[in-house]
């Protein structure tokens, strides 16, 4: 029964994974926002180890442990070490109002689904179809970073944007190379922990993680 | 064409609807006394409440027109018709060729402008300030469960309610990820538009925070109950909304005698279920600002319109 | 009498019965009786035979003429067929209603002479019919210039003032530039044969180039008469400047003329569009639709609010033209007709509702002499009849059933629910964005409507002196009557009204919908398990129910009722400023829909001694493109004046030089 509702399934986790992204782009409270990636990466970890048993890959359930232990669990727990210690409370700030970005989110979509239809049509797996929904959470997760205007919230952008990568090479060529996907891992990991080092330089700089402070370093 | 089985299901359907009503409100007390931790009213207080009402005197204000007056029978009207179309029990409806889902859509809207204009006709702040609130809840609410029941339709391949019952219930179980979007969407609007918790709450003492509350400020007696029972009516319509869009397991298809005594108890296992969600969401949330309303139906209107998009590069 | 054999002559007789009415006028300028009591019911009952002719012309084939007026070797072709008839229809029974009212209207002589005033009227009503029969280009361009004209001067009957003057000058500003339109449009259609008239324009096959460069124009021209955003900044200044019953015709039937313009050119003198266009013209009629609705909703003048609502309707409009334009484009051509005939259904409905509001608006006028919603209100009380029809018109406009708004509405969203089906990505995805765009308007003008209604008649007087209103008159009563029986009748029997309109789709597109239902009952365009609605029942149903709870309660509880002040929870000190005033209700879609306007807010300082607040939202097209263009037009013809020297020996130097260069140069 699993089997032939496999593909259902995963077409379903996909949705849930755009819609965390959707949800993401219109969160205003910053531990919402941690756990709403928290979630985000339990679905695609629950996807990965899915498409694993579907089609017998085996590599792919190395990944799905990778992604859990990552982006499930040692991300948001550094994140909210983060904010606790820089005693950040504050809701999310935008540039343009969140209307307008979920309108704006909504045409990258459309544009994401029909850019992928070529190529899904072209891959040969059994997920082809949710490579649309990936192309479209990488560019919501782009939108979100570009529309924040605070450190964090345009990091877990990134860390999003991340996960939409890994979610459309798994739909479109059964994952990456394991050595690849340890080298991101372990780029994620690192890149972590050096933007928390610059969100405290930041802080001590400007007393805010407002990076529109960051324009008056320049000559002018 | 009209089957025997199909005009008594349009009857207990509508029967049904408008005297359990008021017993779903009260279950959805029950249950968020519970969850409050308090003793809770007895389940068949609304009906005790709604007799005495019915007992009381009319108060009208001098100014009140005609139109005040006849409201309150024209929206329990309107909300027993779109009651009468939503299949329950069985699919097999004589009123089904008279009004699909959008008409359904129509019919609400049509009462809530009866409504928010006889807040507007006695002419005081608080009921004008309500019709305005209501309206802006309503403006952005129609459109998202006109979208809802659209990605229900693009599945189904009809707008009629009916049809898309039979299809959702009887296909094999196939899983919608459209549904999925269309789901949460359409909870959010069912929230608004019962002026639940996180958009309104119905148990307020604080004109400034009402949104339904403030329009009916200047009803009394007959007219109030007939508007209290409209609105535990509305909730119900809603509910049944949902069930057959996203749980339609369990409605008779045409013909069906057994079928249909059978949806009876999974019809009153789902509300029930139903209403306990809708106690645990209210618990779980707080009253928003009336100016985060719009974000909060806007996300819902989005959501809808991205069911749609899903399914079309989904499900095709 | 063989001059009035066929409905063609019938048609231009009637016509030139609206003419000879106009000159009537002309015998007594200033009497007030002879108009309102003689011609204008005259021009009532021409208006309704004008109707009942094209009411059966819509049936018959379609038959042509040429007449001996025009120049010598360009007579006037004139063709009825059933796209013709169908809007002679409209017109002759919007007409009728008008009239009836404006013979209860007209009491008072202002600004110009009530004979004037009947002239340009009936000038106005004949110079839209013969639009209509129009069969060759000249013709189409007498009749539509001699529209446009004797409508600037109905809109500036009141010309002592100085922004009815202006609002009359931007009106025919904005008209020319279309009327230049449209002349190029039947330029790029005749396609170098010289050959002006229409039956020429249908045989030829213009190339895509070709046919786009007319197609355009024809939007441009006709889109600048209907109002459809950019160009529609002259529809909410003129429209409340002109008397209440020109602001009706023009609302409901000259938009309505430039739809059937753009119907004919598109469907029949094209005659093959391609589907891009529709595109077009959808995303054109949805930003009208969005952009109208949302400014009426922060309007507080009634009639201007009633003019951007016309925006939105002209918006649905060219969104379901384009719809149809894009079905037809990829071949599906049931689905076409059935855009068509949403398209056409609204239209009609469009024009009942929106004059009967225009006519309530009226009444209000004369028993107020109140334009501005924060000085009414409370007029249920004083004015019933005029009420419960304004009632019925907001329950239209704002697509509820069972009224006749809502049957085109419908059939709109049925029609996009089709797409889906499309070969194309792109459109597949855009479309169900844009039956949300529609669905979101819809909810805007119910919106839009019960602060219209709310603020005007209910509530409480917010001016003392609104308590001496009188209720209006027998004439404007029938004309409102009539109005409003068609709303409803064009309600309640949306198959009939189908079947009628049967014929102009399969002449425009090749196919009918029909009706796969049945019988008259129950409208059912597609099949009957995917669609079917009968507001017939549904109506009864819901009257069934209602009288069945009124009597259920009268039976078992008593009826008391006893009157006292009203509560407001106890606050003892209430006035009537204390209500919502319009731009209060307002206010939500001034937030939520802040993008759209340019705000200028002006709030009082802590130490005013007399505070005052005003804010105004006004239009952003208006700041940015016709302010830098007329800005530089006036750059460009200030260069212009360099050649006035004012030296008569110059002038002579240039006619010399003029002579000089044609002898030298034109051999």
């Amino acid at each position: 029964m699993l089997q032939h509702h496999g593909p259902q399934l995963v077409n379903l986790l996909a949705s849930v994974m755009l819609l965390l992204a959707f949800a993401m782009l219109s969160q205003r409270r910053i531990i919402s926002l941690i756990n709403l990636f928290a979630a985000q990466g339990f679905t695609l970890f629950l996807s990965t180890a899915l498409v694993a048993w579907l089609t017998g890959q085996d590599h792919l359930y190395a990944s799905a442990l990778l992604t859990l232990a990552l982006k499930v669990i040692a991300l948001p727990w550094i994140l909210h070490r983060l904010i606790r210690r820089l005693n950040v409370k504050w809701d999310v700030e935008t540039l343009i109002n969140i209307p307008t970005t979920m309108l704006i989110g909504i045409v990258l979509v459309i544009l994401a689904f029909n850019l992928a239809l070529p190529i899904s049509l072209l891959a040969g797996t059994v997920t082809k179809a949710t490579l649309g929904i990936a192309l479209a959470c990488v560019l919501l997760s782009f939108l979100m970073m570009i529309t924040r205007s605070k450190a964090v919230p345009q990091v877990i952008g990134f860390l999003a944007m991340e996960n939409g990568l890994f979610f459309a090479a798994t739909g479109a060529v059964y994952g990456m190379p394991m050595v690849i996907e340890f080298g991101i891992a372990l780029d994620v990991l690192v890149g972590m922990l050096i933007l928390g080092i610059f969100f405290f330089r930041i802080r001590e700089r400007f007393d805010s993680l407002d990076t529109r402070h960051l324009e008056r370093l320049k000559e002018l | 064409m009209i089957s025997l089985s199909g005009v008594a299901a349009q009857f207990t359907e509508l029967a049904l609807a408008v005297l359990l009503a008021p017993l779903l409100t009260g279950w959805v007390n029950q249950c968020r006394a519970w969850l409050q931790n308090r003793s809770a009213p007895p389940l068949l207080q609304p009906y005790r409440v709604l007799n005495k009402l019915f007992q009381k005197e009319v108060v009208l204000a001098y100014g009140a027109s005609p139109l005040f007056r006849v409201a309150p029978y024209l929206i329990f009207g309107c909300l027993c018709a779109a009651a009468a179309i939503v299949p329950t029990l069985g699919t097999d409806l004589p009123l089904n060729a008279a009004a699909d889902a959008i008409a359904l859509v129509g019919l609400l809207a049509l009462a809530r402008m009866f409504i928010a204009l006889a807040g507007m006709d006695v002419g005081t702040a608080f009921g004008t300030l309500g019709a305005r609130r209501e309206m802006l809840v309503g403006f952005l609410a129609e459109p998202a469960l006109l979208m809802v029941l659209f990605t229900a339709s693009l599945i189904s391949n009809s707008t009629s309610l009916a049809t898309i019952a039979a299809t959702l219930a009887h296909k094999e179980f196939v899983i919608h990820p459209s549904l999925a979007f269309a789901g949460v969407a359409f909870t959010m609007v069912s929230l608004a538009e019962n002026a639940r918790i996180p958009v309104d709450n119905p148990a307020t003492h604080l004109e400034l925070t009402m949104i339904h509350e403030a329009m009916v400020l200047e009803y009394s007696g007959r007219h109030l109950a007939m508007i209290e029972w409209a609105a535990s009516l509305k909730l119900f319509v809603y509910s049944c909304i949902g069930l057959v869009l996203f749980f339609p397991f369990g409605i008779a298809s045409g013909g069906d005698w057994l079928g249909l005594v059978l949806a009876l108890p999974a019809l009153l296992g789902k509300l029930a279920l139903g209403g306990a969600l809708l106690a645990l969401i209210e618990m779980l949330s707080a009253k928003m600002r009336i100016f985060r309303a719009p974000e909060f139906l806007g996300t819902a209107f989005l959501l809808a319109v991205l069911a749609m998009l899903v399914h079309v590069l989904l499900e095709r | 009498m063989t001059l009035l054999a066929t409905p063609l002559h019938q048609v231009l007789a009637l016509a030139c019965a609206w003419l000879v009415l106009g000159a009537l006028g002309l015998l007594r300028q200033d009497s007030v009786r002879w108009t309102t009591r003689i011609l204008y019911p005259a021009g009532a009952i021409v208006g309704l035979a004008l109707a009942i002719v094209a009411l059966s012309a819509i049936f018959d084939p379609a038959a042509a003429l040429v007449l001996p007026l025009g120049l010598p070797d360009l007579p006037f072709h004139a063709r009825l067929d059933a796209l013709s008839a169908f809007f002679l229809l409209l017109l002759g029974a919007v007409a009728a209603g008008v009239s009836v009212y404006a013979g209860g209207y007209f009491r008072q002589a202002q600004g110009t002479a009530p004979g004037l005033v009947c002239l340009y009227f009936h000038v106005f009503l004949a110079s839209m019919a013969l639009v209509m029969v129009a069969d060759d280009a000249y013709f189409f361009m007498v009749a539509w210039e001699t529209m446009a004209l004797s409508s600037f001067f109905l809109v500036t009957c009141d010309h002592d003032q100085a922004e009815i003057r202006r609002a009359g000058y931007l009106y025919l500003l904005i008209a020319h530039i279309g009327a230049i339109a449209i002349l190029l449009c039947f330029g790029a259609l005749q396609a170098g044969a010289g050959d002006y008239t229409f039956e020429n324009m249908r045989a030829l096959q213009p190339t895509a180039a070709w046919a786009t460069a007319a197609f355009l124009l024809a939007l441009v021209g006709f889109g600048a008469k209907a109002g459809i955003v950019p160009l529609h900044v002259w529809l909410p200044e003129a429209h409340p400047a002109a008397p209440s019953p020109v602001s009706a015709l023009l609302s409901a039937v000259m938009l309505k003329t430039a739809i059937y313009g753009l119907l004919r050119v598109t469907l029949d003198l094209i005659g093959s569009p391609l589907w891009w266009w529709g595109v077009v013209a959808l995303v054109l009629g949805l930003v009208s639709a969005l952009g109208g609705i949302v400014f009426a909703a922060v309007q507080t003048d009634m009639k201007r609010l009633l003019a951007y609502s016309s925006i939105e309707n002209v918006g649905l409009i060219f969104a379901g033209f384009g719809l149809t334009l894009i079905f037809h484009g990829f071949g599906k051509g049931a689905l076409a007709a059935l855009a068509l005939t949403a398209t056409l259904y609204h239209c009609l409905n469009h024009a009942f509702y929106k004059s009967l509001l225009f006519l309530c608006t009226g009444s209000v006028l004369h028993a107020t002499r109140e334009r501005s919603l924060g000085r009414l209100g409370g007029l249920i009380r004083r004015m019933p009849w005029v009420a419960w029809c304004a009632l019925i018109g907001t329950i239209a406009i704002a697509g509820l059933p069972p009224s006749n708004g809502f049957v085109s509405e419908w059939l709109l969203l049925q029609a996009f629910l089709f797409t889906p089906g499309l070969p194309q990505g792109y459109l597949n995805m855009l479309v169900p964005v844009a039956a949300a765009a529609v669905a979101l308007t819809a909810a805007l003008s119910g919106y839009v409507m019960v602060k219209f209604f709310g603020v005007v008649f209910l509530g409480q007087h917010r001016e003392a002196r609104l308590a001496e209103a009188h209720e209006a008159g027998i004439w404007e009563r029938a004309g409102l009557a009539w109005l409003a029986a068609a709303c409803i009748f064009l309600g309640l029997v949306p198959a009939t009204v189908i079947g009628l309109l049967d014929p102009i789709t399969r002449t425009l597109t090749g196919h009918g919908i029909g009706n796969f239902a049945r019988g008259w009952l129950f409208l059912a365009p597609i099949n009957a398990e995917r669609a079917s609605y009968s507001p017939i029942l549904v109506f009864a149903v819901a009257a069934l129910l209602v009288a069945a709870a009124w009597l259920g309660v009268r039976a078992f509880y008593h009826g008391r009722a006893r009157r006292a002040a009203a509560w407001d929870c106890g606050f003892p000190d209430q006035n009537a400023r204390m209500q919502d005033s319009a731009e209060g209700f307002g206010q939500p879609v001034r937030h939520v829909f802040e993008p759209f306007f340019r705000l200028e807010q002006h709030a009082p300082a802590p130490d005013d001694a007399r505070p005052r607040f005003s804010e105004s939202a006004e239009d952003r097209l208006w700041y940015w493109i016709y302010l830098p263009v007329a800005r530089a037009v006036e750059r460009l013809t200030a260069l212009v004046t360099l050649l006035q020297r004012g030296r008569i020996s110059v002038y002579l130097a240039y006619s010399f030089a003029t002579l000089l260069a044609l002898l030298l140069f034109a051999r």
